[in-house]
């Protein structure tokens, strides 16, 4: 009991357990955040106005504490890894379904009027013409959801050992041993960079018609997904 | 319909609006956490991606270091600061404003950064300061975008606080986490109430800035 990677028996796993459950409890929410925000912001693009209230709908349910969440939840799904997932799921529709929106609307008027021209139908046109252009934009937002659901798992462990990692710190305030929660911050976080730098090389591998590195050339690219939010394209 | 069940009954019993406990109480540290934690977080933020998104350097380090502290876990944060440096306001203050630097930085510097430059080359050529180019020009065009990023900072802190009540401290997390230990669904789903409808001040609040400050002729081109 005296190693940095020993776990407490009370947290019944392993190191590595803890890691794979931590990774399946924050990685399928947003999987499937992703799965449900590729319709919703096919909707939000066709029919412009239910564009605003889907984002307050989100923001109020991002709103709610996670640990509230958790707690309500247990009524309907048990203290299980489903009770910590469905939350997250909600919370990464904040930011996907933005990042869709905003990728979907910065594919040029005339890539899509070329599609058209091609006879390419809207929902192919949608499958292989804009969501591939809008692929920057929806990694940008994936990042920033990944991110957060790996910090949020840990919040699990408040309704009873579902946080994964998370658990490493109620049981470092029980027994009083700061070093199971610098245990658990590193590894959180050093996850998180892991699974982000895999989402960077899985942009590039997508988008191989831009360059690698060059921030200077994605510079137009990332110019008009911010510039997605300015008039000219809201027409 | 249990859950509004819960609400109406949390609202409506007398005992929680007074004392120590009571809703106003709470709400106040809640809202002190809150803009304490927006404070420092726009202090640190603001300026460094006004610089950035001016002078167009730096955004790959800021790229990074916005990464780095969005892989730092706001819950492990937390209670490591406090196992660390024991009962207070600092170690609630650390992870709040870990969470908040990121958007507020990243937004700023985009916000500055994709503005069509024509205007800012105009006053550039004639012979406006870089400071005067900054702060007349740049940022009165940027605000929509800077209040954005701000938005969601402050969103993220007000749902956030509430863990501040683990380390026992006060906030509406208070509510949610007694609940929790006293199996009183009633308590949690009040403290979530008010969390959300603390978050949806905040957002009208945002809403109103961005109608006295931002610029009418900005506002009307993005409203066009």
């Amino acid at each position: 009991m005296n190693g940095f990677f020993d776990i407490p028996s009370d947290l019944q796993s392993s190191y590595l357990g803890l890691i794979s459950t931590h990774m399946q409890e924050a990685l399928v929410p947003v999987l499937v955040g992703l799965l449900l925000a590729l319709p919703i912001g096919l909707l939000c693009v066709r029919v412009n106005w239910i564009y605003p209230p889907v984002l307050w709908i989100t923001t109020v349910l991002y709103a709610i504490p996670s640990i509230a969440f958790f707690v309500v939840l247990i009524d309907y799904t048990g203290l299980s890894k489903t009770t910590v997932m469905i939350p997250l799921t909600l919370y990464s529709l904040v930011v996907l379904v933005p990042a869709v929106v905003d990728g979907v609307r910065s594919v040029p008027e005339e890539t899509n009027a070329a599609a058209a021209a091609m006879g390419i139908g809207s929902l192919r046109r949608y499958l292989q013409v804009q969501l591939p252009i809008a692929v920057p934009a929806i990694m940008a937002g994936l990042r920033v959801a990944t991110a957060s659901s790996i910090s949020l798992v840990s919040v699990g462990s408040l309704i009873g050992n579902q946080g994964a990692l998370g658990n490493l710190l109620t049981t470092a305030m029980l027994y009083h041993r700061p070093l199971l929660a610098v245990n658990s911050v590193v590894t959180t976080a050093v996850l998180a960079v892991l699974v982000d730098a895999v989402l960077v090389l899985l942009r590039r591998v997508l988008t191989p018609w831009q360059p690698a590195s060059g921030r200077k050339a994605a510079r137009r690219t990332s110019t008009i997904a911010g510039a997605a939010r300015t008039p000219e394209s809201v027409s | 319909m249990n859950v509004l069940n819960f609400i109406q009954s949390f609202f409506s019993d007398g005992s929680h609006w007074h004392g120590y406990d009571g809703i106003p109480q709470r709400v106040w540290e809640h809202l002190q956490y809150t803009a304490g934690a927006l404070a420092i977080a726009a202090a640190v933020g603001l300026p460094i991606g006004l610089v950035t998104g001016h002078t167009g350097r730096g955004g790959n380090a800021l790229a990074f270091v916005s990464a780095g502290a969005r892989a730092l876990p706001t819950f492990g944060l937390l209670v490591l600061m406090f196992v660390w440096l024991g009962l207070g306001i600092v170690p609630v203050m650390i992870p709040l404003v870990v969470l908040a630097v990121p958007p507020i930085l990243i937004t700023t510097y985009e916000a500055i950064r994709t503005l069509d430059p024509s205007p800012v080359d105009a006053a550039r050529g004639m012979g406006m300061p870089e400071a005067k180019v900054l702060f007349q020009v740049e940022v009165p065009a940027a605000l929509p975008l800077i209040l954005s990023g701000l938005r969601s900072a402050a969103i993220q802190i007000v749902s956030t606080a509430t863990i501040a009540a683990y380390v026992s401290l006060g906030g509406v997390g208070r509510y949610i986490l007694d609940g929790l230990y006293q199996r009183n669904y009633e308590k949690v789903v009040g403290g979530a109430a008010l969390t959300a409808i603390l978050a949806l001040l905040v957002l009208v609040l945002f809403w109103a800035i961005a109608r006295v400050a931002v610029s009418p002729g900005v506002r009307r081109r993005r409203t066009v």
